[in-house]
């Protein structure tokens, strides 16, 4: 947990510790050698992978620093790097993706809630008590969107593999085909709902992708079918910008893809259950 | 962050992008005394409002006196602009750019944005400049020229080339070209941008380039380590409500609805509206009280929410995950209690502490409808807001 000593780090260090997962320490800059809630700090991630042998991290760090974090994270070659923090400056993950590139580490986020493989392990804040052990996965852009999307797959009986926030940034490390890719090769995984928002066209890459390789049923849904151009709806990355980036254009590219496209987010688990055809 | 072209300008030419000559005037006499400043025989008075579309709605004026200045921007200053950005309703001008006449060879246009596929900036540059660019780019696609950016090395001198070559500029313009999009890229660079766009970028019969207009905005997330930028912020280009809720870290979009939504997420925010919209209803606003919100902040929202007088009926939509439902219900019943909200409101709770949550809603005696999903919420409000 990179910045384990906030009040955010240490709440959601000891609920991905309750839900079972192995957190083995923290890191702070400058609080090295000290522990925490019984977890010893460092005041490097070099120092925490060689002293822990940790392979993720869930970072916690505030904007101004979030980037110094992750390719402190991608320097120390952990594989997987989860950033939760909200409001990175766009060219800070500029430089961000320069970095990453070519290196080992697969970044998550940042602006998201992480992932989370039901009953088995967290890395980021989807609360575990709603999940349940399953066969859907779940790739979205937004948090709480996918928090209601797990509701709706529990209330249809179905349960999930492996949920993935990816953020809602203009600039993610993890992108809607990287994570289908997972799903793909993951024998698990039977479905998948993929959650899009307006801005961008990450979510017609990823119908394009779909349309090509992807094997598995899909249930799409994407959130600002009813956002007005211009306006930045929350999220960075989501505007509908020189008449790019809408919702319509989206599920029309997700739909001439075979995606089961639901226009109401209250229909995404009875969608999926229709698309299994039970 | 959008600014005025005005200030745009200052902020280029801080950079070495040439600009016109010109100044801002809050009031018609200073109008008259900038004209007289710049000399010349005709000058040019532009309404500053934060959208495009100013010369067709009459907000770009050429006169030919100081006298003439002064007595258009009367006119300008204190009059509503309706252009195809501002919407039905319109934007109050309350400064105008006063500028020295150029002689006009050849209009083109540049820009910068942030190509998110690509992961790196891009300079979209074209040869008809002077007119809606995505007109250009549907009708004619061949004109416009992209070079993205290496974040690394930045403009290379033979990208900047090829753009000007492109655009067919004489070789001794294209080595202007250079420099322009160099100090212009620069900017971008050091100001954290989100989108640099000058439209049109004038060649003058003296062969000089100059940016005839400006369009910056900055990201909102870096504004933090620019505070001289800070300062160019108008608020009275922003909806009070939206401005008041930015104080209060909520995230606040008014609409023309007439149904509030109050949700956590800016997916699900999204969503609630999308869901509002199929059930028949409109909704009056985006609302995303964020991940950790607490009992306070849930109060202001409300409060904020209930000054839009737009606003018949309330639906509050909660999936708890950091945020708990029980926090929130303490939060809204003691708003409605204190804020004595006249209007019916929907929640629909989910997640963490749901049971803690609907408990309080009960206790309170308060007269809240309930729904058990989204679209059950939907349905309700909509019906609600038509009595």
């Amino acid at each position: 947990m990179q910045g384990l000593t906030g009040r955010e780090g240490t709440f959601h260090a000891k609920a991905a510790a309750a839900y079972g997962t192995k957190v083995v320490g923290g890191v702070t800059p400058g609080k090295g050698g000290t522990r925490h809630e019984g977890w010893p700090v460092f005041n490097s991630v070099h120092d925490a992978v060689r002293e822990t042998g940790a392979n993720a991290t869930v970072i916690f760090v505030p904007p101004p620093f979030a980037a110094d974090a992750i390719m402190e994270a991608a320097d120390a070659e952990i594989p997987l790097a989860v950033c939760i923090t909200e409001g990175i400056p766009t060219l800070d993950m500029l430089k961000v993706m320069t970095f990453m590139n070519g290196r080992r580490t697969r970044l998550i986020g940042p602006n998201c809630p992480g992932v989370i493989t039901a009953g088995q392990a967290k890395a980021g804040i989807i609360p575990g008590h709603i999940c349940r052990e399953g066969r859907i996965g779940i790739v979205s852009k937004s948090g709480t969107l996918t928090y209601e999307a797990i509701h709706q797959l529990s209330k249809q009986g179905m349960g999930q593999t492996t949920c993935i926030g990816i953020g809602g940034d203009p600039l993610i490390g993890t992108s809607f085909i990287d994570a289908l890719t997972l799903f793909s090769a993951d024998p698990d995984t039977e479905a998948v709902i993929m959650i899009g928002e307006i801005g961008g066209t990450a979510e017609q890459e990823a119908a394009a992708f779909i349309k090509r390789t992807f094997n598995k049923p899909v249930v799409g849904f994407i959130a600002g079918q009813t956002a007005p151009p211009g306006r930045r709806m929350g999220h960075a990355g989501a505007i509908i910008a020189g008449g790019q980036g809408t919702a319509a254009e989206k599920m029309q590219a997700l739909m001439a893809a075979g995606v089961h496209v639901v226009k109401s987010p209250a229909d995404m688990g009875a969608k999926m259950r229709e698309a299994l055809g039970r | 962050m959008k600014i005025h072209e005005y200030q745009a300008k200052q902020v280029l030419s801080r950079f070495g992008v040439p600009v016109p000559r010109g100044e801002v005037a809050f009031a018609s006499a200073e109008a008259g005394d900038i004209a007289r400043r710049l000399g010349g025989d005709i000058a040019v008075v532009k309404a500053q409002i934060h959208a495009g579309g100013r010369g067709k709605g009459g907000g770009v004026k050429v006169v030919r006196s100081p006298q003439e200045a002064e007595q258009v921007a009367k006119q300008m200053i204190g009059m509503t602009l309706v252009t195809h950005q501002t919407g039905p309703d319109g934007k109050k001008v309350g400064r105008v750019l006063i500028e020295e006449g150029l002689q006009i060879e050849r209009e083109l246009y540049l820009s910068i944005v942030l190509d998110r596929a690509a992961a790196a900036p891009v300079i979209i540059a074209s040869a008809a400049g002077g007119m809606d660019i995505e007109e250009v780019a549907a009708s004619d696609p061949d004109k416009i020229l992209r070079e993205h950016i290496n974040p690394g090395t930045g403009v290379i001198a033979f990208q900047a080339r090829k753009l000007a070559f492109g655009m067919a500029l004489p070789a001794p313009v294209a080595g202007k070209f250079v420099k322009v999009l160099e100090a212009v890229y620069k900017a971008f660079v050091e100001t954290d941008a989100s989108m640099i766009e000058i439209n049109p970028l004038i060649l003058t019969k003296g062969g000089e380039l100059l940016a005839l207009d400006a369009k910056v905005s900055f990201d909102d997330n870096a504004l933090y380590r620019h505070p001289e930028l800070k300062d160019l912020r108008d608020v009275t280009e922003e909806d009070p409500l939206e401005v008041e809720a930015s104080t209060f870290s909520l995230n606040y979009i008014r609409l023309d609805g007439n149904i509030g939504c109050m949700v956590n997420g800016a997916g699900l925010a999204m969503a609630t509206m999308d869901i509002i919209k199929l059930a028949g209803g409109e909704p009056a606003n985006f609302l995303d009280v964020g991940g950790g919100a607490n009992a306070e902040q849930i109060k202001n929202a409300f409060r904020i929410l209930m000054a839009d007088k737009n606003v018949k009926a309330v639906l509050i939509n909660i999936f708890g995950g950091i945020l708990r439902c029980d926090v929130l219900a303490q939060g809204v019943v003691a708003a409605v209690t204190e804020l004595g909200v006249p209007v019916p409101i929907v929640i629909r709770m989910e997640g963490t502490n749901v049971e803690e949550g609907k408990q309080i809603l009960r206790d309170s005696k308060l007269n809240f409808t309930t729904a058990d999903s989204m679209g059950e919420a939907a349905e309700k409000v909509v019906a609600l807001a038509r009595r």
